[in-house]
């Protein structure tokens, strides 16, 4: 019965403050008045990550630092800043982790070798079953 | 009975085998998960250009120009609604009293809220700046609250703690700062 009424009231309980209270950044959830330019940066922040919840990018999270981030991106854009640039200042800030769009370096061209590899070794498998068929008839 | 060619058996087996491995790969990484601290890749660089007003009234602001007379520092980044940041304050005051200058960033927080978590947690801190935008956090690659970086007297980051600092850390801490003065 006590645990059923603890049950109950944990229903009910509110988290402990662990959010600010101050309002977001002016540019956090308003978009920029030139469609062209929010184009681009929507562009940009749907291709960073979230630091904070790291399976979203910052144009799907509603962290605060999110927000911080979009208006950060958003003002810079605004101010003629190349999108690219934006992404290689974060990038030197937290390294490739926070883009979504992965350059090719020493560490990651296996991910873009590996499919072409598998691909050859496909076809050339394949030919040599059709090949293999066409011999027996 | 008909015997099956020896060179066929590996591949018989291949399937099984990969599926072990993605067993061992998946059971691996349940039990020791990855790192998801993300780490500034500012080390050994400048800390970029600020200004920042003072977070408490009364109080001094912050500026790049503060770390650049020699002296290295420590930047402890907090906020008040931050629970972390209460539970390392001890060790803040250990390592102020310890001989550390320590300025803070306050990151989107109120100037009365910094000031009640100051008369509540002590004030270890020389400096304390406000920002309301995480510009100068995103400008250090820090990723959250509470963070610590070591500062050397050239303005240079040369270290960065993730989380609060426990009460074992703080000798590694003060390390870190000793050797920032080289």
């Amino acid at each position: 019965m006590r645990g059923l009424l603890i049950l109950l009231l944990a229903l009910f309980a509110t988290p402990l403050a662990a959010q600010d209270s101050l309002p977001p950044a002016p540019y956090a959830y308003r978009q920029l008045d030139d469609p062209a330019l929010e184009a681009k940066a929507q562009e940009l922040m749907e291709t960073i990550r979230c630091l904070k919840c790291q399976s979203q990018t910052i144009a799907d999270s509603d962290a605060p630092m999110a927000g911080d981030m979009r208006s950060q991106i958003r003002m810079r854009i605004a101010a003629g800043e190349h999108p690219e640039v934006i992404r290689a200042w974060l990038v030197e800030r937290y390294g490739d982790y926070v883009s979504y769009s992965p350059r090719i370096t020493s560490l990651t061209w296996p991910l873009f070798a590996l499919p072409l590899v598998l691909i050859t070794l496909s076809l050339l498998l394949l030919r040599r079953r059709f090949r293999g068929k066409g011999d027996a008839s | 009975m008909t015997e099956t060619p020896k060179t066929f058996r590996w591949a018989l087996w291949l399937p099984l085998a990969l599926f072990l491995g993605f067993i061992a790969l998946a059971v691996s990484g349940l039990l020791w998960p990855a790192d998801r601290n993300v780490a500034s890749t500012m080390i050994g660089k400048p800390l970029p250009q600020f200004a920042l007003p003072p977070a408490v009234p009364g109080g001094q602001g912050l500026s790049t120009a503060d770390f650049s007379d020699g002296k290295p520092r420590l930047l402890n980044i907090f906020a008040s609604w931050c629970i972390p940041c209460a539970i390392e304050a001890p060790q803040l005051t250990q390592m102020q009293a310890a001989g550390a200058e320590i300025h803070a960033i306050a990151i989107r927080d109120r100037t009365e809220d910094v000031s009640e978590f100051l008369a509540r947690y002590g004030n270890p801190f020389a400096r304390i700046g406000k920002d309301d935008v995480s510009a100068v956090q995103l400008g250090i690659g820090s990723s959250g609250v509470p963070e610590t970086f070591v500062i050397d007297g050239k303005g240079i980051i040369r270290y960065q703690h993730i989380g609060d600092i426990r009460p074992e850390q703080v000798p590694m801490i003060l390390e870190k700062l000793k050797e920032a003065q080289r």
